[in-house]
């Protein structure tokens, strides 16, 4: 035996889990949504789809190796998924140059400018999208099904009209207006559960979202009966709860501080749909909660094994 | 099945079927001369001065290394021979540290017994004394010496004795082979203990991917105080704490507590064994069961060696090597330390050895944390891995105390889990050795101190 042997610290086996197949994963669980909002909104939403995954992944790889002149990482593909949400949360008839902005916006200025990955303070999808809601508001809520714009099953709801509103069938499989990846209920759902099945995600946070979600609906009732369901199944709800609010790097840790989160996400949600001035919800709630982040991961360290149950080890506060 | 277990772990791959029906072999070269090594440290506490010097001639199973120190246990030849030297050499950890080299004359002539040296057969009152002159130390791979152990402080009631028998480390079958062929040793051994502690239950926890084990334990065992508990396999359950937990019930206070503070002692399968030895045959610690697997080892087998043989010869007893490994690991491949070389001996807390290929012992590049909180989920002490590594890469070691760092059982479960494959335990072993450096100089800080001011306040 001649060869060099490789001395590392322990454990000396490692889990399957990577940075990369994690993501390759989250992307083949967005897959069918995807697929059901191209058939169901054009084929143009493809191109969007393209034009946002392309901008992220390219903006990455130029930021790395032309301005900070660091290590490439666009290979642990988390560009391609803020491309992919982004694209998913944008009307089918978007500019594509403004998808591509938002793409740009989101991987330089929430995600790079903070550090890279692991570092940004707010999901960068979500950011960006906000940022060309505020910026281009008419672009942003402008839907056409079939040929015939019309409002969101949200925005009717809101407006007080109720006529018009898709069955809950077509609500499931996303025949209805809405952006490209978040009308398709089922498939969203189904994403969700693989996840959890393969340990990607903790189911915590997205039942935690949506079952505080529908509580509140029912007690903050601006309707009648069915609105609960319906807004469960609309405005973003699911894609939100299940593939953002669940963003590794801007949620809590701790289970207590996931819990403490997705119940914030749901109120704010539930409180800026009934009284705000926006139909939608979900993006600004995420957006505010990821913010509070660092301050709940403070507050809910769990209890070191054997320590005193009312805490032994003090916070000091970042000293 | 809702066996008793913990909060918190992971499931690596077992690999115990490779040696799971291989019984123990025993490995006793009879070529003369071979050497033997003794490193004289290596255990938990005081090392040892040696008691021979070069030239003598020693017997097998004579002690050639002691000392005074409470905290340490003495060293015995498991070979007659010759000293040769006493030098320092390469140990499994990679240092050099001081050792006895003996010349084997392949004839293991047994030295007197250690009744013999008692004169009498042993009461319950040597029970300790003898434990620590056969040198018996924890055989899990902690090697906390066994008779500190078995004397906890006076106010302290030992209700629970736990034979840790869990073996969660994969591909080690050390324990689980002594459990099928010497079921009555151990079950003798566990009543000598108990009757130094004659309040206590003993307890024999076997994690249930042993079912022969379990099988065979409760078959032999026909004392009523003695129950054995098959518990959740579930990594790292044999942890000292974890095992307690998943018993009893009750969490060992923060360090620097105790388990003797729950009122439990827990002893491996192969240290009870040692301790019926001592006790019913006055023999000292002078062989051990040594697990020798790996995806990279011809034929993985379970040996019975004398200490101080080179752990090359135990792969050449297997037929060497199948492929070329990249990692030769000491123990097991969670918590085990990656050797150097395999010119290095078996020492008493060598649980296996572990030869694995690229495929198993696959060494990541470390990327950015993406604060999945995996570690969070998956830590048996609670702790925050990600939060503790920050804090040790920042050399916040104060904050690293602060968030309980010095609780970290090293298990490994974290960085098992990582998928940015931080290299978190290596940060908690810096952080935990350089929190222990500044309080060794704030104690000589403060002692210098006093030693300042005493012929001040004299004047």
């Amino acid at each position: 035996m001649n060869t060099k042997l490789t001395v590392s610290t322990s454990p000396h086996v490692h889990s399957e889990f990577t940075t990369r197949n994690i993501m390759g994963m989250v992307i083949l669980a967005l897959a069918p949504a995807g697929i059901m909002g191209v058939y169901f909104l054009g084929l143009r939403s493809l191109g969007v789809i393209a034009a946002c995954i392309l901008a992220c992944v390219v903006s990455e790889w130029v930021w790395q190796k032309y301005v900070m002149h660091t290590k490439i990482t666009v290979n642990d593909l988390s560009a391609v998924v803020t491309g992919l949400l982004l694209a998913y949360n944008l009307p089918p008839t978007i500019p594509i140059w403004m998808a591509v902005v938002g793409s740009v916006f989101a991987i330089i200025i929430v995600k790079q400018f903070y550090g890279g990955i692991g570092c940004n303070i707010v999901n960068p999808a979500l950011a960006a999208r906000a940022m060309m809601l505020i910026s281009w508001p008419s672009a942003m809520t402008t839907w056409t099904i079939n040929g015939i714009s019309g409002p969101t099953p949200l925005a009717a709801m809101k407006a007080g009209s109720v006529a018009g509103l898709p069955s809950i069938c077509d609500m499931l499989m996303g025949n209805m207006a809405g952006c490209i990846g978040e009308t398709s209920s089922l498939l969203l759902i189904m994403g969700g559960a693989y996840l959890v099945w393969e340990g990607v995600l903790s189911a915590r946070i997205p039942l935690t979202y949506i079952l505080t979600k529908a509580i509140l609906s029912a007690l903050f009732n601006h309707g009648g009966g069915m609105y609960p369901i319906h807004e469960m199944l609309t405005g973003g709800l699911l894609i939100g709860a299940i593939f953002m609010a669940t963003d590794y790097t801007t949620s809590p840790m701790s289970e207590k501080g996931q819990y403490i989160y997705a119940a914030g996400c749901a109120l704010l949600t539930a409180l800026i749909r009934t009284w705000g001035g926006y139909p939608e919800g979900v993006s600004f709630s995420i957006l505010i909660m990821n913010i509070a982040v660092p301050l709940i991961d403070q507050y809910t360290t769990p209890r070191v094994l054997g320590a005193p149950k009312n805490g032994y080890f003090k916070r000091t506060g970042g000293k | 099945m809702n066996l008793p277990t913990f909060l918190g772990g992971v499931h690596p791959p077992e690999g115990k079927a490779l040696t799971e029906h291989k019984a123990i072999e025993l490995l006793r070269p009879s070529d003369s001369p071979r050497e033997f090594v003794y490193p004289l440290g290596l255990h938990i506490g005081a090392p040892c001065s040696p008691i021979v010097k070069k030239g003598d001639t020693v017997l097998a199973g004579q002690k050639i290394a002691d000392t005074d120190a409470f905290v340490s246990a003495p060293k015995y030849s498991a070979v007659s021979g010759t000293v040769k030297a006493i030098e320092p050499r390469m140990a499994f950890t990679g240092a050099m540290e001081m050792s006895i080299v003996i010349d084997s004359d392949g004839q293991y002539t047994p030295a007197p017994s250690l009744h013999e040296a008692l004169g009498h057969k042993p009461t319950p009152a040597d029970y300790v004394k003898l434990i620590r002159e056969s040198g018996l130390v924890g055989l899990g791979g902690a090697c906390f010496p066994t008779h500190v152990k078995l004397s906890p402080p006076k106010d302290k009631i030992i209700h629970h004795v736990i034979i840790n028998a869990a073996e969660c480390e994969p591909f080690l079958n050390c324990d689980n082979r002594l459990m099928l062929e010497s079921p009555d040793e151990i079950l003798r051994g566990l009543e000598f203990v108990l009757e130094i502690f004659p309040q206590a239950e003993g307890v024999i926890a076997i994690e249930s991917n042993k079912p022969e084990a379990i099988q065979t334990m409760t078959e032999h065992n026909k004392n009523p105080k003695i129950r054995i508990m098959p518990l959740k396999v579930k990594y790292p359950q044999g942890a000292e704490k974890m095992i307690i937990w998943s018993v009893t019930g009750q969490e060992v206070p923060v360090v620097p507590a105790l388990p003797a503070d729950v009122g439990c002692i827990v002893l491996n399968t192969r240290t009870v064994w040692q301790i019926w030895a001592a006790i019913e045959k006055g023999q000292p610690v002078t062989e051990r069961i040594v697990t020798v697997s790996g995806d990279a080892v011809v034929e993985p087998k379970n040996l019975q060696v004398p200490l101080g043989l080179s752990t090359r010869e135990l792969v050449n007893a297997c037929g060497g090597f199948s492929e070329e490994p990249v990692k030769i690991i000491s123990g097991g491949p969670m918590m085990g330390i990656a050797m150097r070389s395999l010119d290095v001996p078996v020492v008493k807390g060598t649980s296996g050895v572990l030869a694995l290929t690229k495929k198993l012992a696959y060494v990541a590049e470390e990327s950015a944390c993406i604060r999945c909180g995996k570690c969070v989920e998956v830590c048996p002490m609670h702790l925050e891995p990600t939060t503790l590594d920050h804090f040790v890469r920042r050399r916040q070691y104060a904050e690293f105390e602060a968030h309980g760092g010095m609780n970290c059982i090293e298990c490994g479960s974290c960085a098992y889990t990582c998928p940015a494959s931080r290299h978190l335990v290596q940060s908690y072993k810096d952080g935990k050795a350089s929190v222990n450096a500044a309080r060794r100089k704030a104690a000589a800080e403060a002692k210098a101190k006093a030693a300042a001011e005493k012929p001040a306040e004299a004047k």
